[in-house]
């Protein structure tokens, strides 16, 4: 039996190197879902406060059906579903056969689910500010762009950030059912380690601490945001 | 007696937005949404088959009820592990309160997917202990491994809920139910826990929704509920409509559970409304 060292270390022998690859690969998923999943989250909160009820509704609809749909069909769904429509499509026009990559896939099926989830909790974050910080900036004359953007938004980044970081975290965890559809992330790097060594125990452990150490650094990473997001006001 | 400084109750209307006619961005958004149902009960109804219907319903529905099973007993499971956890993560003793931390930290820190590879697969590699243990028939099986990984991953999730509601409960309740001499344990029950639920049950509603969705995971170890039924159907048939079938299931358990909280919780909080 080889030793742990020598499997876990880098280079040709070791796994090292592979799960280091597929670490790099699970945080480009998550970081390449957020902004996505963010600004249509955001929009779909406006929408939700929209005095117009077709808006409305279609919001409502969707946070509906991708907060309740288990993460792992809406992958499938988009995976199998999209790849389906794009093979008939090109098919059909003679193009060369196109494909969604399994990392599409999963930025399309785990940024909509965030979506749905984060439209919850900018909304629960826009009723949190008082109507009065609204009427108070239009009393001093700002623009209804720059009463959003100077004095409402701020706010809602506060309040809603608790509520981010949570989802950040589940979107950094989802990024391992991506594995399934075929992405080389960590857990998939893994899954070949432990099925090559014959060391499941030793390999599903080193991804279970890696997963921990990524979301000790995020959560690092957030208290530091939220203490920026709270400098202006005052200490105690 | 109503005391002058307390805000008038009706003075200003409720917030009710005003009814306008849609816009351009709603109706496009409308229409999308209406495009989208009736392509889809168009598809469903281009690909209706008869035989593949009456092959795969029964299929469908003993799956969905192996999902409501795994949540039915991992949940209860979980709910008996939590409580240990929950004592632990309030307790003074700082073993305690570290090793429950702990748990708490490396299951809800880590994917689902992961732990549940780790148990199944990874046990694995000790067959010779758990066969002396007597344990290996449990481990072998992915239907164990299921309810195990799920039943641990919830109960950390069910000891934060369960130590905030009762947290949550103002110590002069426990400090009244001692002055009239009941015991910790009555206080506990008649006193507390009812306090307690009104906190929780959202929370735990919540719970039990995450975990049919989180119990779709279990289809990638071939345990055959919803999802793997829905699996090993489309891998027989190739046909994208054993996939729209699935989801249509799950959005029903989800929206019933969603709107039996609702009702619940309205039960639960007739005695706060005015």
């Amino acid at each position: 039996m080889t030793s742990i060292t020598s499997l876990l270390g880098f280079g040709a022998e070791g796994w090292g190197d592979d799960l280091a690859s597929g670490a790099l690969v699970t945080i480009a998923l998550a970081l390449a879902t957020l902004p996505f999943g963010l600004v249509l989250g955001f929009l779909l909160s406006l929408a939700k406060q929209s005095e117009d009820w077709a808006l409305r509704l279609s919001a409502d609809i969707y946070t509906t059906i991708f907060r309740g749909l288990p993460e792992l069909l809406t992958l499938f769904i988009v995976y199998f579903g999209i790849n389906g429509l794009l093979k008939a499509a090109s098919d059909g026009a003679g193009l060369p056969a196109l494909a969604l990559s399994s990392f599409a896939s999963g930025m399309v099926a785990l940024g909509v689910v965030f979506s749905a989830f984060a439209s919850e909790v900018f909304l629960s974050a826009f009723r949190a500010i008082p109507k009065g910080q609204r009427e108070g900036a239009a009393a001093l004359g700002l623009r209804p762009r720059h009463v959003m953007v100077l004095v409402i938004l701020p706010q809602v980044l506060r309040v809603a950030l608790p509520g981010l970081s949570n989802l950040w975290m589940n979107l950094l965890k989802d990024t391992a059912l991506v594995s399934v559809v075929g992405l080389a992330d960590l857990l998939r790097q893994t899954q070949i380690a432990a099925r090559v060594t014959r060391e499941p125990f030793l390999f599903f452990g080193t991804a279970i601490v890696l997963y921990l150490v990524m979301t000790a650094v995020s959560s690092v990473v957030i208290a530091w945001i939220e203490r920026w997001t709270r400098r202006g006001e005052p200490a105690r | 007696m109503k005391n002058a400084l307390d805000p008038p109750l009706a003075a200003t209307p409720p917030d009710v937005l005003p009814r306008r006619r849609p816009g351009f961005a709603g109706v496009l958004a409308l229409g999308a949404w209406l495009l989208a149902g009736l392509s889809l009960v168009a598809y469903l109804a281009a690909a209706w088959n008869p035989d593949l219907l009456a092959r795969y319903a029964p299929i469908y529905l003993s799956g969905l009820w192996t999902t409501i099973q795994l949540v039915a007993i991992s949940f209860v499971a979980g709910a008996l592990i939590s409580v240990p956890v929950a004592l632990g993560r309030g307790s003074k003793g700082f073993v305690q309160r570290d090793l429950s931390t702990a748990y708490v930290v490396l299951f809800r820190g880590t994917p689902f997917i992961a732990q549940l590879f780790l148990i199944y697969y990874g046990f694995g590699q000790f067959r010779d202990f758990f066969e002396t243990i007597g344990l290996w028939g449990f481990f072998r099986e992915p239907w164990y491994c299921a309810i195990f990984a799920l039943a641990l991953n919830t109960a950390a999730y069910q000891a934060e809920i369960l130590r905030g509601a009762v947290a949550s409960v103002p110590k002069g309740q426990w400090e009244g139910a001692k002055s009239l001499g009941l015991s910790r344990l009555t206080t506990l029950r008649k006193v507390i826990l009812p306090q307690a639920a009104i906190v929780a049950l959202r929370p735990y509603t919540n719970e039990v929704i995450l975990m049919v969705k989180a119990s779709a995971i279990v289809a990638i170890i071939t345990v055959y509920d919803l999802l793997g039924e829905t699996r090993r159907a489309y891998s027989r048939t190739f046909d994208f409509q054993t996939y729209i079938w699935a989801a249509i299931l799950y959005l029903l358990i989800v929206e019933l559970l969603r709107h039996a909280t609702n009702f619940a919780e309205r039960r639960l909080t007739r005695h706060l409304r005015r």
